[in-house]
């Protein structure tokens, strides 16, 4: 296959083999979301301690693109605390995988990339409105969900 | 390759289809399975919709002019043809809509809402579009129905002594069903659920949407009660509808669209409607793809839906042989196909179908991938999705198994 590839070596050990893969019982955030034309379908769990992601985990069923993005968001943010969390950009998950190119080339791809992301913005975005009374974050976070893709 | 017509050579119904010979991705033929989610369009519609827009365009049934008669009697034949085609006794009894969901929803609101009530039951299946599905679940919960579905067995069969015992229960008002399921292709044995239904005096819906392109479809002697189909899976275009409905009905039926050319008489508190079919059709209707549909329909009819059948037969057996032989391949409905039109669903080993449909479309193969609005099937074949190939009359047996050695690029990459 010329052109911009999608289905690397990474992103096939991923798809194979997920990271965090799995249910977090009693978790503080737990988010569904799927993408209704394809059929992705992904549940994001969060355990929050002091602010911080102290663990993460993700199941469900999806493409190739879309597991591994899922893997790959789940290490990024693992450990990290909510205020860095809350600036994570889809480019920087993107460029991780070397799927920056999906925005351009594949309208409906991208969203198989972003759902996990797209849960984390969503599911956060009720705890800082929620559990942090902050409502200027969760009024972004919710923006940036909603016009992810 | 030739198509059993005498008259009518794959290689001539090809050369009318200027798309087919479009190149796509990286310079590759473009191989277009995707024919259950629409067909393309021979050059015969095309120039019909450029003729309409360049000599004759006109809103109808209204004006007197020159233009507005030409459009108006060009759009009546389009109703004419199909009559002919379906073997339809009363052209009044066809109604113009946008889709086959539109007509759905039309026969859901305007007789559903005056005739379904609570503890009536409304009967849909399991391989039914959700098209097919949600309008009953809007009508029976707005009614306190009960909807209750014929399930499918292993074969992609629906189980139709379900269906013998919600007709026993004397309370199913309407049945609602596929003639052809859109995921599975099984071809439903329509005639024995509508003597099941008449002589239980429930009411029929047929959805045809991918019965009437595929084979010879006759209205009259189904005994049915409402049909539905949509002209863009058979070479027609976009935006055009037809609901078949008795005579009887629709005249008890109240209107569904309020508007012009609906009305008789129009006061200030009260409307009459017009005749039989034009109490349907509110509004301007969609008069350039009306008229250019009559160009699809002349088309198929010159074929012959037989030869068209016959060739997608041919087709299925081909690509379900070729298919049997590729390991970690699994095909979801009949295997015989005499029972199913051309339409093959299928996963390769464990890779999700969008993966699958997007490797092979770098080499120009275009099949759909996903769940095929039908999620309550995908639920019972427990898959979050499939691939589907579909065939029609321009398909080739090379185009199938470009399909097929395209799966062994989908086998490398994920080092199956």
């Amino acid at each position: 296959m010329s052109g911009d590839p999608i289905y690397t070596e990474m992103i096939i050990e991923y798809s194979r083999n997920p990271s965090n893969f799995g249910k977090i019982d009693n978790a503080q955030i737990k988010r569904h979301d799927s993408n209704p034309l394809c059929g992705d379908s992904i549940d994001l769990y969060l355990s929050i301690d002091d602010k911080k992601i102290s663990d993460v985990k993700f199941d469900g069923k999806g493409c190739a693109i879309c597991m591994a993005c899922s893997s790959v968001l789940t290490e990024m943010i693992k450990g990290k605390d909510l205020d860095e969390v809350k600036k994570f950009e889809k480019d920087e998950l993107l460029s991780e995988l070397g799927l920056e190119h999906l925005i351009k080339t594949s309208p409906v791809r991208i969203k198989c990339a972003l759902l996990s992301l797209k849960a984390l913005k969503y599911g956060i975005y009720s705890y800082f409105a929620e559990k942090m009374n902050d409502a200027e974050s969760a009024g972004n976070l919710k923006d940036e969900a909603a016009n992810l893709y | 390759m030739k198509m059993q017509a005498n008259t009518y050579s794959l290689e001539t119904i090809r050369k009318d289809f200027p798309v087919l010979n479009r190149r796509v991705r990286d310079d590759k033929k473009l191989v277009y399975l995707d024919n259950a989610a629409t067909t393309q369009k021979p050059n015969q519609v095309i120039d019909a919709i450029t003729d309409y827009y360049q000599n004759h365009n006109s809103n109808i049934h209204r004006a007197v002019h020159a233009l507005a008669e030409e459009s108006t009697e060009a759009f009546e034949v389009t109703r004419d043809k199909i009559a002919k085609f379906l073997n339809i006794q009363n052209r009044e009894e066809i109604v113009f809509v946008k889709g086959t969901t539109e007509a759905i929803n039309l026969i859901s609101y305007a007789w559903g809402r005056d005739n379904v009530q609570k503890g009536d039951i409304v009967v849909t299946t399991e391989y039914e579009h959700h098209s097919n599905i949600v309008p009953w679940q809007l009508l029976t919960q707005e009614t306190g129905a009960e909807l209750k579905y014929i399930n499918i067995d292993d074969k992609g069969e629906l189980m139709l002594e379900q269906l013998d015992e919600y007709l026993a229960t004397g309370k199913v008002k309407l049945v609602a069903i596929s003639h052809v399921s859109n995921v599975l292709g099984t071809i439903t044995d329509i005639q024995k659920v509508i003597t099941k239904c008449k002589n239980a005096n429930a009411k029929i819906l047929v959805d045809g949407a991918q019965a009437v392109p595929h084979m010879k479809v006759d209205i009259a002697n189904l005994g049915c009660d409402f049909y539905a189909f949509s002209a863009h899976k058979m070479l027609g275009p976009t935006g055009v509808g037809i609901l078949w409905a008795r005579k009887e009905i629709l005249e008890n039926m109240k209107p569904f669209h309020g508007g012009g050319d609906m009305i008789r008489e129009v006061h200030k508190y009260e409307t009459t409607w017009n005749d039989l079919p034009y109490k349907f059709e509110a509004g301007t209707p969609n008069v350039a793809d009306v008229i250019s549909f009559a160009a699809a329909i002349d088309y198929l009819a010159k074929i012959g839906m037989d030869n068209v059948r016959n060739h997608e037969i041919e087709l299925t057996k081909y690509a379900l042989e070729k298919m049997s032989n590729v390991k970690g391949l699994t095909i979801y409905g009949p295997k015989d196909p005499q029972k199913a039109s051309g339409v093959i669903s299928f996963n390769f080993n464990d890779v999700h179908p969008h993966d699958v449909a997007t490797i092979i479309d770098k080499n120009g193969v275009a099949i759909r991938s996903g769940h095929h609005c039908a999620q309550v099937l995908m639920e019972k074949l427990n898959v979050a999705a499939t691939n589907r190939a579909s065939f029609y009359i321009y398909t080739t047996k090379e185009e199938v198994d470009t399909l097929i050695d395209s799966l062994e690029q989908v086998a490398k990459v994920f080092k199956l």
